[in-house]
């Protein structure tokens, strides 16, 4: 077994570990949703209008639920320097935890976005859309969230680091992700908005295990 | 493959405060070196230093193998073990999924992490989770990568102490071994080591 799959393993059981795997996200994502209809009332038109707007929101949020644990555990633990000790830069090993932390949270809450948005009134034709829209937000949210988390290793008091650092950088997929799909219910064209958005996300995986890695490192000496 | 540590007139600082300068040390290829010094003189420090957590405020650290100078990160990553007061492994994993991690990121194989476990007696172990062993069990499960993935350089910090006289004697024999077959060992001791080694004093 090569070293690239050893260590996704090693992720893949930790990350289902923590935070209770994909059942706290998706079970947040769905109570949230399903509170909605009683805060608001019951008013199907009324629903409708907020579906998607509601649906990508609440996402957001249930995405970033067991982020900011992503490498504090290993740091605390000693294992991080064992991973820095290893054949594959901490650059790859930072990338390897976010898509292990993805596959099991993000995943999961892409195909209950779908399922969430139709019931609470938005058109069945958007499914595959904010199927897509959620998959590729998922992928932004879980990279930005261990930048987050990484640079939350060196200080105490970091779950206030990481909201304040990592809000601002979730605000554009929020953005893009909302207008897709709001494009998308009321007949606009929507192509834009999913590209801007699979750019975002494309960029975070590309950059932010740069920014990971020096901040396990910098936490390391 | 390190055939040789070369420390030269090295100094390190955490914080504020400058732990030592003008350190010197040569580890070569079959050599064992005990660290030793009081309390917060910097033997782990060093240790992380070495193996490239800790940037020096002066002097250099530098490998050497059999075909001269090796670029630093190369030799660490491929000729390096660190074995600290933290082990890096998970409560709530098992003991075998840690050990088969650990030796395989490390460059070993699944059948010598086994014949490691059953070395250092911890095969009966490999089936509960980490979080139930005692502190001499982690620590043995921590040191079986040292057999388990072949490495020339061992950074050990403190190895002897959570283990009980049998281990020690025990790792005594796994460290003399080492040395035999060209290994070298920087350890941070305040006991003596159970093998032949050249002490070096740190202090301001």
């Amino acid at each position: 077994m090569s070293v690239l799959a050893v260590l996704a393993r090693r992720e893949l059981s930790l990350a289902w570990a923590r935070g209770g795997g994909a059942l706290l996200a998706v079970g947040f994502f769905v109570a949230a949703a399903v509170m909605l209809p009683l805060a608001l009332g019951p008013a199907p038109e009324r629903l409708a209008a907020v579906s998607g707007g509601v649906t990508w929101v609440v996402l957001s949020l249930a995405s970033l639920l067991s982020l900011d644990r992503m490498f504090e555990r290993d740091f605390e633990d000693g294992a991080l320097d064992l991973l820095a000790l290893g054949p594959l830069p901490l650059e790859i090993v930072a990338a390897v935890k976010c898509l292990a932390q993805w596959t099991v949270s993000g995943a999961p809450l892409a195909i209950a976005a779908p399922v969430v948005a139709v019931g609470l009134g938005a058109p069945v034709a958007s499914a595959a859309m904010i199927l897509a829209a959620a998959g590729l937000g998922g992928l932004a949210f879980a990279f930005l969230g261990g930048t987050g988390a990484a640079l939350a290793l060196a200080s105490r008091r970091g779950g206030l680091l990481i909201a304040v650092v990592v809000l601002p950088l979730l605000t554009p997929p929020v953005i893009f992700g909302g207008a897709a799909i709001a494009n998308f219910t009321g007949g606009l064209p929507w192509g834009a908005a999913l590209s801007l958005l699979a750019a975002y996300a494309l960029a975070c995986v590309a950059l932010t295990p740069f920014a990971m890695a020096g901040a396990c490192r910098n936490a390391q000496s | 493959m390190i055939t040789a540590l070369n420390v030269e007139d090295l100094a390190l600082q955490r914080g504020e405060r400058v732990l030592f300068r003008h350190l010197h040390m040569r580890v070569a290829a079959g050599e064992a070196v005990a660290l030793a010094g009081s309390n917060g003189a910097g033997k782990t420090s060093l240790l992380r230093a070495v193996a490239g957590f800790i940037r020096p405020v002066t002097g250099r650290i530098a490998f050497e193998g059999a075909a001269g100078a090796l670029p630093s990160d190369d030799a660490r990553r491929a000729g390096c073990h660190l074995v600290g007061h933290q082990d890096g492994l998970k409560p709530e994993r098992r003991a075998r999924d840690e050990l088969l991690f650990q030796a395989r990121w490390h460059g070993g194989t699944a059948s010598g992490a086994l014949n490691a476990a059953d070395r250092l007696g911890l095969t009966r172990l490999l089936g509960l989770e980490v979080r139930v062993l005692s502190a001499g069990q982690r620590r043995r499960l921590a040191l079986a990568r040292l057999i388990a993935s072949p490495r020339p350089l061992w950074l050990l910090d403190e190895p002897l102490a959570p283990l009980d006289a049998d281990s020690r004697v025990l790792l005594g024999v796994i460290m003399a071994e080492h040395v035999a077959t060209g290994g070298l060992i920087v350890a941070a001791v305040h006991d003596p080591l159970p093998i032949v080694a050249r002490t070096v004093g740190i202090a301001p």
